[in-house]
C-alpha cells in the first residue's frame, strides 16, 4: 500500500508501505552501499527511522551470520528498491520476510536521495512513517509520540555472558554493553580476549569485583548526555584499569573526563568516512554511525590528547590518556558493515593489556 | 607547487593509436593528467603518435610530441627536453612497455630522468607472472594454479597435472591478445603458439580455469604515504571466462555482501601495499557463487579502462588523483573536486546503478567470430546510470546504436523456442538479448537460464522484471498507471510504442500529458552526504526530487558520439570538446551529453553541465525540456548526432549550424543530385534503388565494377566493390536490408587518387584549411587509407578545382560550420564522392597540423559569427613547409575470421601521425607508429591478382634491387621471373599442405604483398595467408600504393637519419632549423 514519510519541518517523501505499520523516530540517513542487515541490526539506530541512501536493498537477503544483535532495533527503515529476489549462498529469507517477522516499519520505493539531501541540509530530525491516506490527526498522534531517551537500557544485553579464550594467559575483558554490534565481541574474540559482557547497568563496583585485565566501553545508541548514571561508573573505572571504548563508549569516556560531547548536525553514518591516526599521518576508511561527537575544544586542559581526526569535517575521532592505559576511537573497527582497516585498534588494545601484565 | 621540488619538467607518455583493448580512456587519463601536472606549475612535455586524441592539443601540454612511440623516438625526445620527470602510468600497457624499456635501455639512468608513481619494480611485480605469484603467495592471497611456459610440450604437460578447462595468457600485452580458453590439448597447442608469438617476452601463462565464478573488479589508489583507498568496486554480469572488456559490468556489485565485499577489498588493499603501487591500480578476481573462496585473476599496476569507468561512475578523477599522487602528493592532500571541500582520501558511495555495455564492431566485421571470450573484441563501449539494474540496462542497451532501444533483437522473433534455448548457451555479444527473449517468451525460467550461463539469478531476475512489464504492455491498455510501470522500470517512449503499437511521438505526447518526467540527479562521489559543485547528472523516473538548478544564462546543448566504434572513433570526441570549449569562451554555457565513460567530453570539469544520458531523441528533448536551452549543436558529434538532428527539429528545437534540411539535401542520394546538377559537379555515375532487380539493371548498365552500399552511411558500412552479377546478387542479399525506405547505391567504381578537404564556411565565405592526398587509390576506405597533408603528387589546376568545387558545395548546401568532402581525381579530372555536413574523422588531424582551430572557428560560426570577423579570408589556407602524414591502425589480432584486405569497408581502429620537414620521413614516422613492422632484409612473398601483375613487376623489381630476396605463387613469380628477377615459386595454399602458411609461421617470408583475387580457391587461399601474417605479426600490404610507399620508406632508411622529433609547438610556431 502507498505511505509516506513525513518530516517535523513538513516535507513528505511517497514510497510503498510494507504491512501498514506505522512509525515515530529520528531521521538519520546511511550512505553505505552494502550491509544493510548489519546496519539494520546494529543497536545504535535503536529509535531511529533509517535511511539507506543506496537505492538497491535486499540484493543478497538476509542471513543469520550477519546479525549485529538479537534482533533489530530501528523504529523504521527507508529505503529505495525493496529486492523481491535477493541471490547469494548466504540466503536465507528475504529482506522483506526479515522486517516482516521483526515487525520493522518500511516504506520502500522511496527517493532515498532526497530524503538524504533534506537531513543534510536541514539536520537530522523527528520523522514518522503513515500510510498515504492517513488522517491529519493520526499524523498529530505520532508526531506526539516522544522519542525515548533511555535507549541504552532497552538494547543491553538482560544477563551478563562469557566468552572463553582457547588461548593460555588470555587477557580477561569486561566489556559493558550499551548495545554492542556483535562483531566487537567476535572481533576481539577472534583475537583471544577472554570476554564478559555485561548490562549497562553494571557498576563499576562490579566490574572490578571480576578483576578484568582491562575494560571495554561499547558503542550504543542516543545522546551520551542522557545517561550519567553510566558516566559516573565510568569515572570510578578511570585509573583502575585500561580501557578501550569504541563510540558511545567513547563519548562516555570523553564526558567521565570531564570533556563535553554535542549533537552533529546530521552525523557520521556509513562505511566511507576518512579518518586520519595523527601519530602516523596515515588515513584509514572507517565505518561509522554516529550524531554526537567530542568537543575538542573540551580536551584542551585534560590529560587527553586526540589521536585521530575525521578528514572531512576534522571532528575527533579517537584519543588517549596522556599517562593512563586509556584510549578511544568513535569510529567502529569492527566494521560490519563496512571496511576492516581500522582492526589494528584491537590489536592495540591487546598489546595494551599485554604490556599491562 | 608540486611536492617533489626538484620537479620543473614533466614528459608524459600517451598510448597511442585506438585499438581494441587501447582506447580512448586513454585520451581522457593523459589529459587529465597533463591537466593536473600543468595546475601544480609544471612545464609538461607529451609524446602521443594519435592524433585524434585531445591530449595532444597545444594547450594541453607545454610541449606535445606527435612521434612514433618507440624507445628511439622517446629517447630522442628526452636527450632534447631533459624532463625531470616521466609519468607513464597513464598511458595504458603502451605507455608502460615504454617506461620499462626506457629504463633497461638506461636511458632514464642516462638523462637523470626520475620515474614518478608506480615504481619499475612494482609494475614488473604486478606484470611478470612468476614474481606476480611469488608476492601473492607470499601475501597468502589465493591464485589459480598455473605456471609459465616458453614452449608447447610444457604447457601441455602441466594442463594434463592440473586437468581442463585451462586459460592461456600471454605475458606483457593487452585486452588479452592472443589468449583464451582450452578445453582440450588440441585448443591449447593451438593458443599456446598463438600466445607466445603475441607474448612481449615469449612467454604465457596456463592456469586453471574458474570460468563461471562471479568477475569482481575494485579500483584502488594509493600514496606514497602508504594511504589507500578503493574508489569503487565492480561485478561483472557475464561470469568469469569473459573477458572484464567484453562483459556487461555493473558498479557498485550487486550480489555481495558486506562481508565478501570487504573481503575482496581488505585483499586489494594488501596487494596494492605488498606491490609498492603509487596511484591507480585495479586488481580482478573470481569469487566462488558457492562460497567465501576467491582468486585474484589480475593485478594492473596503472590506469586502465575500468579506471576510466570507476572514474566516471563514481566522479573520482582517479587520472588527476594519480598524477598528483606521482609528483609527491598524500590523498589527504588533494582536494575533491567534487564536493571541493572533502579531500580525495575517502572512498566514493554512490547512491546509484552504474552499468557498462560493451559495443563490438561485429556490425562492420560481419564474418567475424563474435564468440566472447579472453580475448577482448570491443572496441568501445557505453555507460549509462539510474537508481536501478533494470533502467540502467536499459539506458545502455539504447545507448548503443546498433538498432536496439530495448533487450530485444528484431531478428529474433523469427526464431522459435528452440533455437531461442539453444542461443542461451551461446556466449556472444548478443547473449543478453537470447537471455531477455527467453525470459519475455517464457519458456525457460530464471533457474534454467542460471544453470546454462551461470549468470547470477539476482541479473536474471531484474531482466525478468523488465520482460514481466513488456508482457503487461501488450496485453493491457496503457493507464496511466501501467505507463508510470513502463517508465519506472526504464522502458523507452519507443519502446512503448513498438510493443502497444503505437509512434514513440504518440507515446511521448500521452506520457507528457499524464505528467510523467524524468527527474534528474547528480553524481557526487559522496551520495548527498556533502553538498556538490560539479553539474553531472543522470535521469530516473523513479524520484520525486529533481536537482538540476536550470540557469537564466544563454546556453547550447552539445551532442557528443557515443560509443568509440570503427568509422566514430575518439576523433569527434576531440570535435564536441572543443565545441564546448569554443561555446564557453564566447560566455555561453555549454551542455554536453554523451554516454560514453571512456571520453574526455563526459569529463565532468569540461562542460557547464553534463548529462550522462543515452544519446536518442527521447532522452534529449527530456533534457531540452528541462534545460530549454537556446539550441542544439550537432555537428560535433559524427552520424549519431546527425542523426538526431531531424527529430529534434520536428520536435521545435533550434539545430545550430547547417540547417537539418540542408544536411539531407547532402545526405539524400537524389537531393544530392540535384545538388551536383546546380553547382556543375561531376561525379561517378550511379544509382538509387530499392530492390535487387533494379540493382542489376542498373549496374550492367553503369558496367562493373559498381561500388555498392546503402544510403545513410557511416565509415562505409556494408560498403563493397562487386566486379560482377553474381557478386552484386550475393551483395544485395547478405550485406543490406533493402527497402523503399532503405535504398542501395550503385555507383561506378572510378580507381583514382582519392582526396579528402575539410572545409568550413559560414554561408558566405568558405576556408579550406588543408588538403589531403590519399596513398591508396580509391576504392580503400579514406578511413583506412594513409593520408598525406599537404598533397605531394596533385597539380595546380587539380588543387585549384577542389578548392573550386569545395567553395561551389559549400555554398549551395549552405554550411553554417564544417564540411568534408572526398573527391576521386582521374586523369586530371575531379570527381566527387562525398560530401558529409559536419566534422569528419581528419578535423583534429588537419586542427593540429595546420593550426586552424576548425571546432571552434565551426561552433563561432553555428552561433551566427562570420569568416570575415573572425579574421578569416575564402579560399585555400597556405600549405605548411612540412609535411604530416596520417597512417591507419588496425586491430586485426583480436578479431580472428576478419579478412585483413583493404577494401572501401572501413576496418581500422585508430590512427597515428607522422610529421617531418621530408616526406619520407614524415611517412616512415607514420608507418613505423601505425605498428607495421617493415623488414630491412630477407623475403617478400608476392601474391596478387592478375589486373595488378604489371604494376606489381615493377614493385617486385624495386625490392630486390633492395636486396630483398622474392618468393611469389606461381602466376605471380613468372611476371616478376619475366623482369629477369629470382623469385622462388611457392605453392598455393589449397595446392600444396600449406606451403607458404609454413613459410610464415617458421618466420622465412618477412612481407607479404597480396591484393584481391576472385573466385573461390584463391579467395580463400589469400584470406588463410593474410590471417596468418596477423597471427605471426609480419606486415601485410593489400594494396600496392601502400607497398609504393614502404618501398620509399625502405630506401630512405638507408640514407638518412631516422630519428628526428620536434614539438607541434616548433612546427606550427615556424622557427625552426631544417632538419
Amino acid at each position: 500500500m502507498k505511505g509516506k514519510l513525513i518530516l517535523e519541518d513538513g516535507s513528505v517523501f511517497h514510497g510503498e508501505l510494507l504491512n501498514n505499520i506505522k512509525a515515530t523516530g529520528e531521521v538519520v540517513f546511511n550512505t553505505g552501499m552494502v550491509g544493510y542487515q548489519e546496519s539494520l541490526t546494529d543497536p545504535s539506530y535503536c529509535r531511529q527511522i533509517l535511511t539507506l541512501t543506496y537505492p538497491m536493498v535486499g540484493n543478497y537477503g538476509i542471513a543469520d551470520i550477519f546479525m549485529q544483535s538479537r534482533k533489530s532495533f530501528v523504529n523504521g527503515f527507508v529505503i529505495g528498491e525493496l529486492c523481491e529476489h535477493g541471490s547469494n549462498w548466504h540466503y536465507e529469507t528475504s529482506l522483506a520476510d526479515f522486517l516482516t517477522k521483526q515487525g520493522v516499519p518500511c516504506l520502500y520505493n522511496v527517493d532515498t536521495r532526497a530524503v538524504t539531501r533534506k537531513i543534510r541540509n536541514a539536520g537530522t530530525m523527528k520523522g514518522i512513517i503513515v500510510s498515504e491516506d492517513a488522517a491529519q490527526t493520526e499524523i498529530d498522534e505520532l508526531f506526539a509520540v516522544p522519542i525515548k531517551k533511555d535507549v541504552v537500557m532497552e538494547v543491553t544485553t538482560p544477563e551478563a555472558y562469557t566468552l572463553e579464550s582457547e588461548k593460555e594467559d588470555a587477557p580477561f575483558v569486561v566489556a559493558m554493553d550499551f548495545g554492542v554490534k556483535q562483531n566487537i565481541i567476535k572481533s576481539m574474540h577472534d583475537l583471544g580476549f577472554k570476554i564478559t559482557v555485561v548490562p549497562a547497568h553494571t557498576t563499576a563496583e562490579e566490574v572490578l569485583a571480576m578483576n578484568p585485565d582491562g575494560v571495554f566501553l561499547s558503542n550504543g545508541p542516543g545522546d551520551p548526555a542522557d545517561v550519567p548514571e553510566i558516566v559516573e561508573e565510568v569515572k570510578k573505572l578511570i585509573g583502575k584499569k585500561p580501557i578501550f571504548g569504541i563510540c558511545l563508549g567513547h563519548q562516555l569516556l570523553a564526558l567521565a573526563m570531564g570533556a563535553k560531547t554535542y549533537k552533529l548536525k546530521f552525523g557520521h553514518r556509513g562505511t566511507n568516512q576518512p579518518v586520519k591516526d595523527l601519530r602516523t599521518g596515515n588515513v584509514y576508511i572507517s565505518s561509522q554511525n554516529h550524531g554526537y561527537a567530542v568537543d575538542e575544544e573540551s580536551l584542551k586542559d585534560l590529560p587527553l590528547t586526540v589521536t585521530h581526526i575525521n578528514v572531512n569535517d576534522g571532528t575527533v575521532e579517537g584519543m588517549r590518556h596522556n599517562t593512563l592505559p586509556i584510549f578511544s576511537v568513535q569510529y567502529h573497527p569492527e566494521a560490519a558493515p563496512g571496511p576492516d582497516d581500522n582492526m589494528y585498534l584491537f590489536d592495540e588494545f591487546w598489546a595494551m593489556l599485554k604490556k599491562g601484565e | 607547487m608540486p611536492k617533489k621540488a626538484n620537479l620543473k619538467k614533466v614528459m608524459v607518455i600517451g598510448s597511442g593509436p585506438i585499438i581494441i583493448g587501447q582506447a580512448a580512456e586513454f585520451d581522457y587519463a593523459g589529459s587529465q593528467a597533463c591537466r593536473a601536472l600543468k595546475e601544480e606549475g609544471l612545464e609538461v612535455v607529451l609524446v602521443n603518435s594519435n592524433p585524434a586524441t585531445i591530449m595532444t592539443d597545444t594547450h594541453i601540454a607545454d610541449r606535445v610530441y606527435i612521434e612514433p612511440l618507440t624507445p628511439e623516438f622517446l629517447e630522442e625526445i628526452i636527450s632534447k627536453e631533459r624532463p625531470d620527470g616521466l609519468l607513464a602510468t597513464l598511458g595504458g600497457q603502451a605507455g608502460l612497455n615504454l617506461a620499462v624499456q626506457l629504463s633497461e635501455k638506461g636511458v632514464l639512468e642516462k638523462y637523470n630522468v626520475e620515474l614518478l608513481g608506480t615504481p619499475l619494480k612494482a609494475i614488473e611485480r604486478a606484470e611478470d607472472r612468476e614474481l606476480f605469484k611469488e608476492t601473492m603467495q607470499k601475501l597468502g592471497e589465493p591464485i589459480p594454479e598455473s605456471t609459465i611456459v616458453e614452449d608447447v610440450p610444457s604447457a601441455v604437460a602441466f594442463a594434463n597435472e592440473i586437468g581442463y578447462p585451462v586459460i592461456v595468457r600471454p605475458a606483457y600485452t593487452m585486452g588479452g591478445t592472443g589468449g583464451g580458453i582450452a578445453e582440450n590439448e588440441e585448443e591449447l597447442v593451438e593458443t599456446v603458439i598463438k600466445g607466445l608469438t603475441y607474448s612481449m617476452i615469449g612467454q604465457v601463462l596456463i592456469e586453471r580455469s574458474v570460468a563461471g565464478w562471479k568477475e569482481i573488479e575494485y579500483e584502488v589508489m594509493r600514496d606514497g604515504h602508504d594511504n589507500c583507498i578503493t574508489v569503487c568496486n565492480m561485478e561483472n554480469f557475464d561470469p568469469v571466462g569473459v573477458h572484464t572488456g567484453d562483459s556487461i559490468v555493473v558498479a557498485p556489485s550487486q550480489t555481495l555482501t558486506d562481508h565478501e565485499y570487504q573481503m575482496l577489498r581488505s585483499a586489494s588493499l594488501r596487494i596494492i601495499r605488498e606491490l609498492g603501487i603509487e596511484g591507480g591500480c585495479n586488481a580482478q578476481y573470481a569469487l566462488d557463487p558457492n562460497s567465501n573462496r576467491y582468486y585474484v585473476i589480475e593485478v594492473n599496476p596503472r590506469v586502465s579502462r575500468s579506471s576510466a569507468l570507476a572514474s566516471k561512475a563514481t566522479g573520482y578523477p582517479i587520472a588527476k588523483v594519480s598524477a598528483k599522487i606521482a609528483i609527491g602528493y598524500t590523498l589527504d592532500e588533494i582536494t575533491n573536486a567534487v564536493t571541493q571541500k572533502t579531500k580525495a582520501c575517502f572512498e566514493p558511495a554512490l547512491d546509484y546503478c552504474v552499468v557498462k555495455f560493451p559495443r563490438w564492431p561485429f556490425d562492420k566485421f560481419v564474418y567475424a567470430d563474435r564468440t566472447l571470450g579472453t580475448q577482448m573484441k570491443a572496441t568501445g563501449e557505453v555507460m549509462s546510470i539510474d537508481r536501478h539494474f533494470e533502467g540502467a540496462i536499459l539506458k545502455a542497451a539504447r545507448s548503443l546504436e546498433i538498432g536496439v532501444h530495448r533487450l530485444h533483437m528484431d531478428k529474433m522473433d523469427a526464431w522459435d523456442d528452440a533455437r531461442v534455448k539453444k542461443n542461451l548457451a551461446r556466449i556472444n555479444d548478443e547473449r543478453i538479448f537470447v537471455i531477455a527473449e527467453a525470459l519475455r517468451r517464457g519458456i525457460a525460467t530464471v533457474d534454467e537460464i542460471h544453470d546454462i550461463t551461470k549468470v547470477d539469478k539476482w541479473f536474471l531476475y531484474k531482466i525478468q522484471n523488465i520482460a514481466t512489464i513488456e508482457n503487461k504492455l501488450k496485453d493491457e491498455a496503457l493507464t496511466p498507471s501501467l505507463m508510470l510501470e513502463a517508465k519506472n522500470i526504464g522502458l523507452a517512449d519507443r519502446s512503448i510504442a513498438e510493443i502497444t503499437g503505437k509512434t514513440a511521438d504518440e507515446v511521448r505526447t500521452i506520457r507528457k500529458t499524464m505528467h510523467i518526467l524524468p527527474k534528474y540527479k547528480m553524481v557526487d562521489t559522496c551520495a548527498a552526504e556533502f553538498e556538490a559543485a560539479t553539474p553531472y547528472y543522470y535521469s530516473t523516473f523513479q524520484a520525486e526530487e529533481d536537482e538540476v538548478r536550470v540557469s537564466d544564462a544563454r546556453k547550447v546543448i552539445v551532442l557528443g558520439s557515443g560509443p568509440i566504434r570503427i568509422g566514430q572513433g575518439v576523433e569527434f570526441d576531440y570535435c564536441s570538446v572543443h565545441s564546448v570549449w569554443a561555446l564557453r569562451e564566447m560566455g555561453i554555457e555549454a551542455i554536453i551529453i554523451n554516454n560514453n565513460p571512456e571520453t574526455v567530453s563526459t569529463d565532468f570539469d569540461i562542460s557547464d553541465r553534463l548529462y550522462f544520458e543515452p544519446l536518442t531523441a527521447e532522452d534529449v528533448l527530456n533534457i531540452i525540456d528541462k534545460e530549454n536551452p537556446e539550441g542544439v549543436i550537432v555537428q560535433f558529434g559524427g552520424q549519431t548526432a546527425i542523426n538526431l538532428a531531424a527529430s529534434l527539429q520536428k520536435a521545435g528545437v533550434k539545430v545550430f549550424g547547417t540547417s537539418v534540411d540542408d544536411i539531407d539535401r547532402a545526405e539524400d542520394r537524389e537531393r544530392f543530385d540535384e545538388v551536383l546538377t546546380q553547382t556543375q559537379i561531376p561525379r561517378p555515375q550511379g544509382i538509387s534503388v530499392t530492390n535487387l532487380d533494379d540493382a542489376v539493371t542498373g549496374a550492367a548498365k553503369i558496367g562493373y565494377p559498381v561500388m555498392v552500399r546503402p544510403s545513410y552511411v557511416l565509415g562505409g558500412r556494408a560498403m563493397e566493390i562487386v566486379y560482377n552479377e553474381a557478386e552484386l546478387r550475393d551483395y544485395m542479399s547478405r550485406a543490406v536490408k533493402v527497402t523503399p525506405d532503405h535504398p542501395v547505391l550503385v555507383d561506378r567504381y572510378m580507381q583514382g587518387t582519392e582526396v579528402e578537404v575539410d572545409g568550413i564556411s559560414d554561408g558566405v565565405d568558405v576556408v579550406i584549411p588543408g588538403i589531403m592526398e590519399h596513398v591508396e587509390r580509391a576504392g580503400v576506405h579514406s578511413g583506412d587509407s594513409i593520408a598525406v597533408y599537404p598533397p605531394q603528387t596533385l597539380s595546380s589546376k587539380v588543387i585549384y578545382t577542389i578548392i573550386d568545387y569545395t567553395k561551389r558545395l559549400a555554398l549551395s548546401l549552405h554550411v553554417k560550420g564544417l564540411l568534408n568532402i572526398q573527391f576521386v581525381v582521374v586523369d586530371g579530372e575531379v570527381y566527387i564522392i562525398e560530401v558529409n555536413p559536419r566534422s569528419s574523422r581528419t578535423v583534429p588531424f588537419l586542427s593540429k597540423v595546420t593550426n586552424v582551430d576548425m571546432v571552434g572557428i565551426a561552433t563561432r560560426i553555428a552561433m551566427g559569427h562570420t569568416l570575415k570577423e573572425l579574421g578569416y579570408k575564402s579560399g585555400l589556407v597556405p600549405p605548411k613547409p612540412y609535411v604530416a602524414v596520417k597512417a591507419p591502425v588496425f586491430s586485426f589480432a583480436k578479431m580472428t575470421d576478419v579478412d585483413i584486405a583493404l577494401g572501401p569497408e572501413m576496418k581500422s581502429t585508430g590512427e597515428v601521425m607522422g610529421i617531418d620537414y621530408h616526406y619520407a620521413r614524415a611517412l616512415y614516422k607514420a608507418i613505423i607508429g601505425s605498428g607495421i613492422h617493415v623488414p630491412t632484409k630477407g623475403c617478400i612473398l608476392f601474391t596478387v591478382a592478375d589486373k595488378d601483375k604489371e604494376e606489381m613487376k615493377q614493385l617486385a623489381k624495386a625490392f630486390a634491387e633492395l636486396g630483398f630476396e622474392i618468393c611469389a605463387t606461381e602466376g605471380t613469380a613468372k611476371a616478376i621471373q619475366s623482369m629477369g628477377i629470382d623469385a622462388e615459386v611457392v605453392g598455393k595454399v589449397h595446392e600444396r599442405s600449406s606451403d607458404i602458411i609454413q613459410m610464415i609461421k617458421n618466420g622465412k617470408i618477412n612481407m607479404v604483398i597480396n591484393t584481391l583475387t576472385q573466385g573461390k580457391h584463391s579467395a580463400k587461399d589469400g584470406f588463410k595467408i593474410r590471417r596468418a601474417t596477423v597471427e605471426h605479426g609480419i606486415a601485410c600490404l593489400t594494396s600496392l600504393d601502400t607497398a609504393w610507399e614502404v618501398l620509399r620508406v625502405l630506401s630512405f632508411m638507408r640514407e638518412r637519419r631516422l630519428v628526428y622529433s620536434l614539438a607541434i609547438q616548433d612546427y606550427v610556431g615556424g622557427g625552426d632549423d631544417l632538419a
